[in-house]
C-alpha cells in the first residue's frame, strides 16, 4: 500500500476514534476537577448512544438525536450528583451502579433498534479550503464529522475558561481545597453540581457520537469501555483539557496502527490492544507522575462536609 | 488606640449560645469590639474560642444570641455575609490551595475580581497592601513552598483586600518563630492606627499582654472577666481567671544536677550522618543530621518551627521512613530500613505521634484494641497467628485503671474519647512496655493544664527508669520545663545544641529563625 | 432569644445499627421489585402470575432452587474475595477476568496436563486458583509500587481476558468440530465436576466457597492477620505507625480475592460447560455482581452467603422471565445497578440521626472537631483541611 496513503488514512481513522474519547474524557475532567469521580461514564455513554439513536430515528432529525443524547448523559448524571454531593455517600460505587444500570437499561431499552440502519445519520464534512490542501487535507480536513471539530474547539475553550478565568479558577480550588472556598463564601455544592452534569452531558454527547455519527447504528455492545478508557484518558493528561486533545489523539493514532497489523495477527489479540494500550498509559502516567509530584485534585473522591452540616 | 465611646461598638455580641451534642461549647457570651482596638480573647483550649470565632464569621450559626454591626442587628447566615459587612478571619488552620500561587488564593476569595484573568488585576493590589502593612509576598509563588509565616501573611493579605474592617485572628502566633510574631503584631498595628479593629483569639498571656486593649476571658464557654490595658493587665490575674484557680506550680522542674553526663545512663539513641533527601531534584536534604545523642535518663528536646524536619527526623527515629544516608543505632545496635517500624517497635523505640486521632489511634476501633494497636504481633497479645482477645482486655482493663482513663467501657470506639484521654491510651500503650526510647512530638498540643501535667509526669517518668527521651515540641517553656537538652532544627540541620539551664527563650528563638530566609 | 432556624439537625456517626442497615437493603430490594413490576406491565404481562411463576421456579422447586444455588456459587466465591480486596481498599472491579482467568488455567491442566484421577480435579482448582490469583496480582503490583489506580486497570484486564479467551477458542484450542461456534474440546471425563443429582448443581465449588467464607470470617476475627487488615481498612496513616506494612498485606488480599474469583471459573468450566466457551457465556457479569455481594455484605464475611443467594436468586429469576415470559434478559442487570445504586445511596443515611438542637446527648462527650475543641495536632490541617 502506498506509504502516504497509509498514512493519511491512518491519521484520519485516528481523529475520528479519539472523538468519543475526547467528549467523553474533557467531561471528566470537568467532573473530577471538582473533585467528584464519576465512574459512570460507561453508562452515561450507552444511555446517550440509544437515546440519541431513538430520537433519531423516530424523528428523522439528527440533531434532535443529538440534543436527546446529551439529555440523557445530563439526567444520569444528575442521579450520581445527587447522590454523591447531596447525599454524600461513596462517589466510586454511586458512579458505578451508573454504569451498571446504564448499560442494562441501554440494552433495554435498545431491544427495538438493534441492527436497524439510521437512515439519516449524520453526515461527514470537508472543511472548505482547508481540505483542498496536500497531504494535510486529506488527513485531517476531509470526511470527518463536525462533532470531531467542535471537541477540539470544546477543549481549547475549556483550557481557556479553566486557566484563565475566575470561574476556572474556582472550579480548580473546589478540586484542591473545598473548605478554602467555602470559607471565601463561594458556593461549593452548586460548583460540582456544575461541572458534574457537564461531564454528564459531554458523556452523552460521545455516546451520541458513536450511534449517530462513527457507525450510525445501536447494537448492546456499542460502547465497548471506551468510557472507562476516557477515564484513563483523564488522568493520562493530568487533568489539562489541552493534554486530553493530544493524549486522545495518540491513543487514536495507536489503536489504528494497530489495527493496520491486522494480516500479521490475529484478529482478537488486536481487539485487545486499546485496552492493553490503556494501562500502559496509566503505568506511564504514575512513573512519570512520581518525578513530577502531580497528582490528582487534592480533594478528588472525598464528599464535603462544613463543619457544622 | 481606645475606643470613642460616643459610637456604637464596631462588632456586638449578646448572649451568644451555642451546643453540641453532650457539650455546650457557648453559653451567654457577650463582647463588644470598638473601632480602633485590639480585643484578645483569652482562654485555654477547649473554652470555646475558636467556636466564638467561627459565629462571628458565620461559619457556624449560634443556637441564640443576638450580633450587631456598627449598631445595626445583622444575622450572619454563611462567611460570604461576614466578608461582606467587613469581616476577615485569619483561622488557625490556613484555607489555602497548596498547589495554586499566593495571587491564584487571593483571586479565590477576592469578591469583586474580574472573571478574566483575575490574578493579573490582582497583582497590583497585592503589592499595594504589602507596602502599607509591611507584609512582603511574592505574589507567584507557590504556597506548597511558603513556611507557615508567610502563608498566615497571605491569610491576612486576602482579609484586608476582601476590605477587612475588623479582622479575626484564631492563635495567630502557634506557627511563628519569635521575630515573625514581632512582625505580626507590629502589623496589627499599623491596621489597628487606621481604625480597624482587631479580635485576637489566644491561649499566650505574654502576647495578649503586648498587644490587647481589652481581655475578655472564656472558661468553658462563658466570659468569667474582663480587663482593660488602661486599668492594666495582670499576668497572674488573667492566668487565674482562665484556670478557674491560681496556677497549679509549674511542671516540676528536672533536676539537673542529678542527671548530669556522668550519672546519666550509655547511649540508647544515635543518629549519625543521617540524611534525608528531598523528593524533588536538586533540592538539599530535608534532614541532615550529623550526630544525635540521647543517653538512657536523658531527656533531649527538638524546638524548632514546624516544617523545618522534625518530621522526618522522627520518621527516620521510629522507622516509618528510611534514611536515605546514615545509620540510626538503638542500644548500639546499627537498625536498617529493612525491618520498618516492626523493627524498630521490637527494638523498644517508642512513639507518641503529633496527630493523635489519625495516626496515634483508630478512631472506630475500641479502646482495648487501640491498647494492642503497636504490639498486636507479640505476646502477651499474639499467639501464634491467632490474637488472644482475653489477653488484650485484660490488659486494656489495667491500662484504664493504670492511667486514669476516662471512658464508659474498653469496647467504647477510640474516637468518643476526649483529646487527653485519647492521648493517655497513646501514652498507655507505648510506655507500658519499658520502651528504651521514647520519641514524643508535640505530646501536650490541645490539652488542658491537667492532662498537659500527667503526660509530663509520664514522661519523666520514663526517663527516670531508664528511657531516652526525644520530646519534639514548639512550646519553648515545656522544653524549658523537661529537657536536659535542648537542640534546634532549621533547615534541616541541627543548628543549635545548648543544656536547658543556659537556654533562654531569646536564643532559641533566634537558633530557630536563624537558617530560615 | 430566637432559636437557630431548624430544630432538627443531621447528626453524622460512623457506626451503623445493624436493624437500620437491615431496613434500609430491604427497603432497596423493595423498591427494585416495584421497577421490576412496572417493566411487567410495560410489556404485558399481569404482576401477579409473573412473580408466582418466578418464585416457583427459582424457590420453591427442587430443580428451580438448585440452580438458585447453581447461580449463587461464583457469587459466593468472587464475593468473598472481594470483600476482602475491599477491606485493603483495593478496589477490584477485574473479578469478570479473573474468573476467566482461573477458567482458563483449569482449562490447560484439563485438556493438555495429563493428570490422572483423582489428582485432576484439585489441580485444576489450584492451577485455576493460581491463574486468577496471577490475573488480579498485576494491577495489585501496580498499585503498590506505582500508584496506578486500580479500578481502572482490573477493568482493563477484564477486556484484555476476554479477549484472550476468545483468542484461544478461535485459535490454538478451537475444537476440531467446531463450526460457527467457537468452543474448545471438551474436557475428558476425570475432568468434569460431580454434580448433585440430576441437577447441574456442582457441590465441589459450593463447598470449597462455603468453606473459603469460614475461613476468612475466623481469620479476620480471631487472627493477627485479621486485625491488620481491619486496622488497614480502617485508617492507613495509623497502620503504617503501627509497623503494618500496607504493601504486603494489599497484595495478599487482593491475591486471595483473585484467586478466590479464579476458583469461581473452575467451578463454571469444570463443572456446567465441561469446556471453554465464549466467554460472554462462562460468567455471565458474575464479577460484576460479586461487587455488590461484597457490599451489600458490610464487612461481614458471614453475611456473604446470604447476599450471594439473593443475587443468585437474581439472576435466575432473570433466566426464569427470559424463557417463560418473554421478557428482555437484561432484566438482572439493571435490578443489579438499581440495587447498588440505591444502597449506596442510602448508606449514609444508615450512619446518622436526627437530633433535637440543645439536647443534651449522655452518649457522646466529644463535640465534632469542627467545634473548636481539643485540635488534634498543630499541624494535622495547617494546609487547609482539605
Amino acid at each position: 500500500m502506498d506509504v502516504d496513503l497509509l498514512v493519511v488514512a491512518t491519521v484520519a481513522r485516528a481523529l475520528a476514534f479519539a472523538t468519543p474519547l475526547l467528549w467523553a474524557a474533557l467531561g471528566e475532567v470537568i467532573a473530577e476537577r471538582s473533585g467528584v469521580v464519576n465512574l459512570g461514564v460507561e453508562g452515561m455513554m450507552a444511555l446517550g448512544a440509544v437515546t440519541g439513536f431513538a430520537v433519531a430515528f423516530t424523528t428523522g432529525d439528527v440533531w434532535w438525536g443529538l440534543a436527546a443524547a446529551g439529555a440523557a448523559g445530563l439526567a444520569a448524571s444528575s442521579l450520581h450528583a445527587f447522590v454523591a454531593i447531596t447525599l454524600r455517600a461513596d462517589a466510586y460505587v454511586s458512579g458505578l451502579s451508573l454504569t451498571m444500570l446504564g448499560l442494562g437499561l441501554s440494552a433495554l431499552v435498545g431491544r427495538a433498534w438493534v441492527g436497524r440502519p439510521l437512515p439519516t445519520p449524520m453526515r461527514p464534512v470537508d472543511v472548505p479550503l482547508l481540505s483542498e490542501l496536500p497531504l494535510v487535507g486529506p488527513m485531517l480536513f476531509q470526511g470527518q464529522h463536525l462533532l470531531t471539530y467542535a471537541a477540539l474547539v470544546v477543549a481549547a475553550l475549556a483550557w481557556v475558561w479553566m486557566y484563565r478565568t475566575r470561574g476556572g479558577l474556582v472550579l480548580r480550588s473546589v478540586g484542591e481545597n473545598p473548605a478554602a472556598v467555602d470559607a471565601a463564601g463561594l458556593p461549593v455544592r452548586r460548583v460540582r453540581y456544575a461541572a458534574v452534569l457537564v461531564g454528564g452531558l459531554l458523556a452523552g454527547i460521545a455516546g451520541g457520537y458513536l450511534s449517530l455519527a462513527y457507525r450510525p447504528s445501536w447494537g448492546e455492545g456499542m460502547v465497548n469501555g471506551l468510557g472507562w478508557i476516557a477515564l484513563a484518558l483523564a488522568i493520562f493528561s493530568m487533568w489539562d483539557p489541552l493534554r486530553v486533545v493530544f493524549a486522545g489523539l495518540l491513543f487514536g493514532a495507536c489503536f489504528t496502527l494497530a489495527f493496520r497489523l491486522q494480516t500479521v495477527f490475529p484478529p482478537e489479540l488486536l481487539t485487545m490492544l486499546p485496552y492493553v494500550f490503556t494501562v500502559l498509559a496509566l503505568v506511564f502516567t504514575a512513573w512519570r507522575r512520581g518525578r513530577h509530584a502531580f497528582g490528582a485534585p487534592e480533594a478528588l473522591g472525598r464528599p464535603y462536609l462544613r463543619g457544622e452540616r | 488606640m481606645s475606643a470613642d465611646p460616643s459610637r456604637p461598638p464596631r462588632l456586638s455580641l449578646r448572649g451568644i449560645e451555642k451546643r453540641y451534642p453532650g457539650v455546650r461549647a457557648l453559653g451567654g457570651v457577650d463582647l463588644d469590639v470598638g473601632a480602633g482596638s485590639v480585643h484578645a480573647v483569652l482562654g485555654e483550649n477547649g473554652a470555646g474560642k475558636s467556636t466564638l470565632m467561627h459565629v462571628v464569621y458565620g461559619l457556624v450559626t449560634p443556637d441564640a444570641g443576638e450580633m450587631a454591626w456598627e449598631g445595626r442587628p445583622v444575622r450572619l447566615r454563611s462567611p460570604r455575609e461576614a466578608i461582606a459587612l467587613g469581616i476577615g478571619l485569619v483561622a488557625q488552620h490556613f484555607h489555602l490551595v497548596e498547589r495554586h500561587s499566593v495571587v491564584e488564593n487571593l483571586a479565590l476569595g477576592f469578591p469583586g475580581v474580574r472573571a478574566w484573568r483575575p490574578t493579573r488585576a490582582l497583582i497590583p493590589q497585592l503589592r499595594a497592601a504589602a507596602d502599607r502593612y509591611g507584609l512582603s509576598l511574592d505574589p507567584h509563588a507557590i504556597v506548597r513552598d511558603l513556611s507557615p509565616g508567610e502563608r498566615q501573611r497571605v491569610e491576612i493579605v486576602k482579609a484586608l483586600l476582601q476590605g477587612a474592617r475588623l479582622l479575626v485572628l484564631d492563635e495567630p502566633t502557634s506557627v511563628l518563630t519569635p521575630a515573625e510574631v514581632d512582625a505580626l503584631f507590629s502589623v496589627l498595628r499599623r491596621f489597628v492606627a487606621e481604625g480597624s479593629s482587631v479580635v485576637f483569639v489566644s491561649h499566650k498571656l505574654a502576647e495578649v499582654e503586648a498587644l490587647a486593649d481589652v481581655v475578655t476571658v472564656l472558661r468553658r464557654g462563658e466570659v468569667v472577666g474582663r480587663r482593660t490595658a488602661a486599668d492594666g493587665l495582670d499576668r497572674r490575674d488573667l492566668a487565674r481567671l482562665m484556670v478557674g484557680r491560681d496556677l497549679a506550680p509549674p511542671v516540676r522542674a528536672r533536676d539537673r544536677a542529678a542527671s548530669s553526663p556522668a550519672t546519666a545512663g550509655p547511649v540508647r539513641l544515635r543518629l549519625h550522618q543521617v540524611r534525608v533527601d528531598a523528593t524533588a531534584r536538586g533540592r538539599p536534604p530535608v534532614l541532615a543530621v550529623d550526630e544525635l545523642m540521647v543517653r538512657g535518663g536523658e531527656i533531649v528536646g527538638v524546638a524548632g518551627v514546624a516544617g523545618n524536619g522534625q518530621s522526618e527526623l522522627v520518621e527516620v527515629v521510629a522507622g516509618l521512613r528510611p534514611a536515605s544516608a546514615g545509620s540510626v543505632e538503638i542500644d548500639g545496635r546499627q537498625l536498617g530500613n529493612g525491618r520498618g517500624a516492626r523493627g524498630r517497635i521490637d527494638a523498644g523505640v517508642a512513639l507518641v505521634p503529633e496527630d493523635r486521632t489519625k495516626v496515634g489511634v483508630v478512631g472506630d476501633l475500641a479502646v482495648d484494641r487501640n491498647l494492642a494497636l503497636r504490639h498486636a504481633h507479640r505476646r502477651p497479645f499474639a499467639r501464634g497467628v491467632w490474637i488472644d482477645w482475653r489477653a488484650v482486655r485484660r490488659v486494656s482493663e489495667a491500662a484504664v485503671a493504670d492511667f486514669a482513663i476516662a471512658t464508659p467501657s474498653t469496647r467504647t470506639p477510640a474516637r468518643m474519647l476526649s483529646g487527653g484521654n485519647v492521648q493517655k491510651v497513646i501514652l498507655a500503650r507505648e510506655l507500658a512496655r519499658d520502651p528504651g526510647v521514647v520519641v514524643a512530638v508535640h505530646p501536650t498540643y490541645g490539652l488542658d493544664v491537667a492532662a498537659t501535667a500527667q503526660t509530663h509526669e509520664r514522661l519523666l517518668a520514663a526517663a527516670a527508669r531508664g528511657a531516652a527521651v526525644l520530646l519534639v515540641s514548639e512550646d519553648l517553656d515545656e522544653l524549658l520545663a523537661l529537657a536536659d537538652r535542648i537542640a534546634v532544627v532549621a533547615g534541616g540541620r541541627l543548628v543549635a545544641t545548648m543544656a536547658a539551664a543556659d537556654a533562654d527563650p531569646e536564643a532559641l528563638g533566634l537558633a530557630m529563625a536563624g537558617v530560615a530566609a | 432569644m430566637r432559636r437557630g432556624r431548624a430544630d432538627r439537625r443531621w447528626e453524622p456517626r460512623a457506626d451503623a445499627p445493624g436493624a437500620r442497615v437491615a431496613l434500609v437493603t430491604l427497603a432497596a430490594v423493595g423498591v427494585a421489585a416495584g421497577v421490576v413490576t412496572a417493566v411487567f406491565v410495560a410489556y404485558d404481562v399481569a404482576p401477579g402470575p409473573a412473580w408466582s411463576t418466578i418464585v416457583h421456579r427459582t424457590l420453591l422447586d427442587a430443580r428451580g432452587l438448585s440452580e438458585t444455588v447453581r447461580k449463587a456459587v461464583p457469587l459466593l466465591l468472587a464475593g468473598i474475595g472481594l470483600l476482602l480486596a475491599f477491606r485493603a481498599r483495593f478496589w477490584n472491579i477485574g473479578a469478570e477476568g479473573q474468573i476467566l482467568a482461573g477458567a482458563v488455567g483449569a482449562a490447560a491442566v484439563a485438556l493438555f496436563a495429563q493428570v490422572p484421577p483423582p489428582w485432576t480435579i484439585p489441580t485444576m482448582f489450584l492451577a485455576g486458583g493460581l491463574a486468577g490469583a496471577a490475573w488480579g496480582a498485576v494491577p495489585a503490583l501496580l498499585k503498590a509500587r506505582l500508584g496506578v489506580n486500580e479500578i481502572i486497570t482490573t477493568l482493563m484486564f477484564n477486556y484484555i481476558a476476554l479477549f484472550a479467551v476468545r483468542w484461544l477458542i478461535n485459535g490454538p484450542w478451537k475444537a476440531r468440530s467446531a463450526t460457527g461456534f467457537s468452543y474448545s474440546e471438551r474436557f475428558p471425563i476425570e475432568a468434569a465436576l460431580p454434580t448433585i443429582g440430576t441437577t447441574r448443581l456442582h457441590w465441589p465449588t459450593l463447598a470449597i466457597g462455603l468453606a473459603l467464607v469460614v475461613v476468612v470470617a475466623v481469620l479476620l476475627a480471631r487472627s493477627r492477620f485479621g486485625f491488620e487488615v481491619e486496622v488497614l481498612g480502617r485508617s492507613p496513616e495509623a497502620a503504617r505507625y503501627a509497623g503494618i506494612d500496607a504493601g504486603r498485606v494489599t497484595l495478599l488480599l487482593a491475591a486471595v480475592a483473585a484467586g478466590a474469583a479464579g476458583l469461581a471459573g473452575v467451578g463454571e468450566v469444570a463443572g456446567i460447560h465441561r469446556r471453554l466457551v465464549e466467554p460472554t457465556q462462562l460468567s455471565l457479569g458474575y464479577g460484576y455482581a460479586a461487587i455488590l455481594v461484597a457490599l451489600l455484605a458490610r464487612g461481614r464475611a458471614i453475611a456473604v452467603v446470604p447476599a450471594a443467594l439473593f443475587l443468585g436468586f437474581v439472576f435466575a429469576a432473570g433466566d426464569v422471565m427470559r424463557v417463560s415470559l418473554r421478557l428482555p434478559s437484561q432484566l438482572p442487570d439493571v435490578v443489579t445497578g438499581l440495587v447498588l445504586l440505591l444502597v449506596a445511596a442510602s448508606e449514609p443515611l444508615t450512619r446518622g440521626r436526627w437530633v433535637r438542637v440543645a439536647e443534651a446527648s449522655q452518649a457522646d462527650p466529644c463535640p465534632p472537631a469542627g467545634a473548636g475543641a481539643d485540635p488534634a495536632s498543630p499541624h494535622a490541617t495547617a494546609s487547609g483541611g482539605g
